[in-house]
C-alpha cells in the first residue's frame, strides 16, 4: 500500500523505538510499527518527547476488531518536521480488552477513548473519564465488534454488480449465500438487460 | 459583603440555539461561574463506520455528506483520495482542479455559517448572520446546479467528480468571486471592530498553542492559537501545490482569533478559487473505475483540510468490495477535547462563545 505523503517508514521508527525502550516494538512493517500493548505509553511517550520525531500531536485514535484479537491505531503527527507515524498496539484479550490508556501523554485522546470504549469495547486503564461517548449507558454490546449481534456474517443484498467482471474473485465471506443470488436477469444477456421488461 | 451560593446543575439542549444542533450540555454553576462540565453527545448517532462495512466504497460516499453536513464536498473529497490512495487509481487533472475549486466553496460556506452563528451567539441577534448567509445562498445555488443537492451533495467519485459543472456555472462563479472580496470587507465592518463584539471574544476562550497541538485540536481551532498548520501546505493533495495562498493564524488563541482566521480563509479561498478558474485544463472529469473495486487488502489513513480542519479516513480493506472498516476521524468531535479545560471558571455566556468559536457540526460528532 502506498504511504502518505509525509508517512514515515515504520522500519525506521521502529528500529530507533526498539533501540530506546528494548522489548517495546513487536514488529515492524513498511507502514507502522507494532508495539506491545501494556507499553503503549511507554512507546508513545517516548515519541512524543524524542527530537527526532517530535511526535507533538495525537492526530487519530481507533481500533480494529480482527476477529481473534483488537488493533488500536495510534496515528501520531510533528507539526514542525511535518511527519506522520503510525502505532498499533495488539490487544490479545478479545473477551475483556485492557491497554493503558495514553490521555497522559496526548490530552487529544480523550474522545477518541470514550469512542474506542464504547463502540469496541476496549478499556483504556489510567483514562480519567471511561464513559461511554454515543450510546447510553446499559446499551448491550459494543457495535463496532464484527460479532455484534452476529451482523459478521451478512453480506450486501447484492452478490455480484452490473456488469462486473465475473472473471474476478467474488467477495470471500459466504460464498454459498452469492450463488442462490444470482441476478434474475442474468440469463437474458447481460444484467441490467431485463430492467425494462 | 460575600454571599454563599451553592452549585447548581444546569442543563442546556439537546434543542437550544447556543449548541448548534442536538447537542446537550451538563454544567454544574457556582453563581455565575462554571465549575464542571460534561457534555453528553450521541442523538444523532447512526452507526455510520458500522453500516459502511456493509458497502461498497462508492456507497459509503453519501455516509460522508451526512457526517459533517455543513462540509459535504471536503467530507466527499477525503474519502475519495483515502480510496484512490488504497486502491491506485489515478484523477484526471481537470477532476482535480474541480475538486478544489468546490472544496474551497464549501470552506467559503462553512466558515459563513460558523462566523454568523458565532456572531448570534455573541449577541448580535441574526443581522450578521443572515448578511453572511446570503452569499453562502449563492454558494449553496452553485452546488445545486452542479450536482442536484446543496448540502448532501455526493458529488466526489472515486477516480473523479460525478459530473462537469453545467455551462451557466461558470459565469455564475466568476460572478460570485468577483463580488466576494467587497461582500467580506462588508461583514468585517459590520462585526470586527464592534464594540460589544469586541468585549464579547477578545481574551475569552484562551487556548494556548501548545494545549491546542497536545489536545489534538485542528483547522480554526488550532490555526487560532497562532499554530501555522494546514494540510493543503503540509500534505498537498489534488493540486493545491500549485496555488498561492496563505495561512492565516492568530496571536492569542482566543474566540476573536479564531473568527478572524476564518474570516481571512474566506479570502484565501478566493484567491485559490480565481486561480483555479485560470488553470484549469479541459479534458474527462472522471476515470472509470470497475463497480465493485476491491482493493488489494491493506490499509490507508487519508486526509484532507476541512472547514473544521483534519478530516481523515483510516480505511482498512481486506480485499473485498466492501471496507473491514472505515473509521471517519471527525474534527468536531475531537475539536472538543479541550472544551471541559476551557469552560471552568468561565462564566457561561462566555462558555457558550468559546463553543461557538470551536464551529461543531453535531452530525460529524456522532456520525
Amino acid at each position: 500500500m502506498p504511504l502518505g505523503p509525509t508517512q514515515l517508514d515504520g522500519h525506521r521508527v521502529g528500529a530507533r523505538l526498539g533501540a530506546a525502550l528494548p522489548g517495546v516494538v513487536t514488529v515492524s512493517t513498511d507502514e507502522w510499527v507494532e508495539v506491545a500493548a501494556d507499553r503503549i505509553e511507554d512507546a508513545l511517550r517516548w515519541l512524543h518527547d524524542s527530537e527526532e520525531f517530535d511526535a507533538a500531536q495525537l492526530s487519530n485514535l481507533t481500533a480494529v476488531d480482527r476477529h481473534t484479537h483488537f488493533e488500536v491505531v495510534y496515528h501520531l503527527q510533528s507539526l514542525d518536521l511535518n511527519h506522520l507515524i503510525a502505532v498499533k498496539a495488539l490487544v490479545r484479550n478479545h473477551e475483556d480488552p485492557l491497554l493503558p490508556s495514553v490521555y497522559p501523554v496526548y490530552k487529544g485522546a480523550l474522545l477518541q477513548e470514550r469512542e474506542v470504549y464504547d463502540l469496541f469495547g476496549i478499556r483504556f486503564s489510567g483514562h480519567p473519564d471511561l464513559r461511554r461517548l454515543f450510546l447510553w449507558e446499559g446499551y448491550p454490546g459494543h457495535p463496532l465488534r464484527k460479532d455484534f449481534l452476529g451482523l459478521g456474517a451478512l453480506t450486501p443484498g447484492l452478490g455480484h454488480f452490473p456488469n462486473e467482471d465475473r472473471a474476478n474473485p467474488s467477495r470471500q465471506l459466504n460464498r454459498d449465500n452469492l450463488v442462490s443470488q444470482e441476478m434474475p436477469h442474468e440469463a437474458a444477456g447481460g444484467a441490467m438487460a431485463g430492467s425494462g421488461h | 459583603m460575600t454571599t454563599n451560593t451553592e452549585p447548581y446543575v444546569l442543563n442546556i439542549g439537546p434543542q437550544h440555539p447556543s449548541t448548534h444542533g442536538v447537542f446537550r450540555l451538563r454544567v454544574v454553576m457556582d453563581g455565575e461561574v462554571i465549575r464542571d462540565l460534561d457534555m453528553i453527545v450521541g442523538y444523532l448517532h447512526r452507526s455510520m463506520e458500522k453500516l459502511a462495512e456493509e458497502r461498497t466504497y462508492t456507497q459509503n460516499i453519501p455516509f460522508t455528506d451526512r457526517a459533517d453536513y455543513l462540509a459535504a464536498m471536503s467530507s466527499n473529497l477525503g474519502v475519495c483520495l483515502a480510496a484512490e490512495r488504497l486502491s491506485g487509481v489515478e484523477v484526471p487533472e481537470r477532476a482535480s482542479y474541480l475538486r478544489v475549486i468546490f472544496a474551497e466553496l464549501q470552506r467559503m460556506a462553512s466558515h459563513a455559517m460558523a462566523n454568523g452563528t458565532l456572531v448570534s451567539d455573541a449577541g448580535a441577534w441574526q443581522t450578521p448572520l443572515l448578511y453572511m448567509f446570503r452569499e453562502r445562498e449563492k454558494i449553496l445555488d452553485l452546488f445545486e446546479m452542479t450536482c442536484g443537492a446543496r448540502l448532501t451533495t455526493n458529488y466526489m467519485r472515486i477516480g473523479g467528480v460525478a459530473f462537469e459543472p453545467p455551462p451557466e456555472f461558470w459565469p455564475a462563479l466568476r460572478d460570485l468571486i468577483d463580488e466576494m472580496p467587497t461582500r467580506i470587507d462588508e461583514y468585517a465592518t459590520l462585526v470586527e471592530h464592534n464594540e460589544i463584539f469586541l468585549g464579547r471574544t477578545r481574551g475569552v476562550g484562551v487556548i494556548s498553542a501548545a494545549d491546542a497541538i497536545n489536545g489534538s485540536l485542528v483547522g480554526p481551532a488550532l490555526r487560532g492559537s497562532g499554530v501555522p498548520w494546514d494540510l493543503r501546505k503540509a500534505e498537498p493533495y489534488c493540486v493545491y501545490d500549485r496555488m498561492d495562498f496563505e495561512v492565516p493564524v492568530g496571536r492569542n488563541g482566543d474566540v476573536y482569533d479564531r473568527f478572524m482566521v476564518r474570516m481571512e480563509e474566506t479570502r484565501q479561498s478566493v484567491r485559490i478559487i480565481r486561480q483555479a478558474m485560470e488553470q484549469i485544463p479541459q479534458g474527462p472529469h472522471k476515470t472509470d473505475i470497475p463497480l465493485a473495486l476491491r482493493p488489494e487488502p491493506g490499509e490507508v489513513y487519508g486526509r484532507v483540510e476541512g472547514p473544521r480542519g483534519e478530516i481523515g479516513f483510516y480505511l482498512v480493506s481486506d480485499g473485498t468490495p466492501a471496507p473491514y472498516r472505515f473509521h471517519i476521524r471527525a474534527p468536531s468531535l475531537i475539536n472538543l477535547s479541550l472544551l471541559r479545560e476551557m469552560a471552568i471558571g468561565a462564566s457561561l455566556p462566555d462558555a457558550v462563545v468559546s463553543l461557538g468559536s470551536i464551529d461543531i457540526v453535531v452530525g460529524e460528532i456522532d456520525r
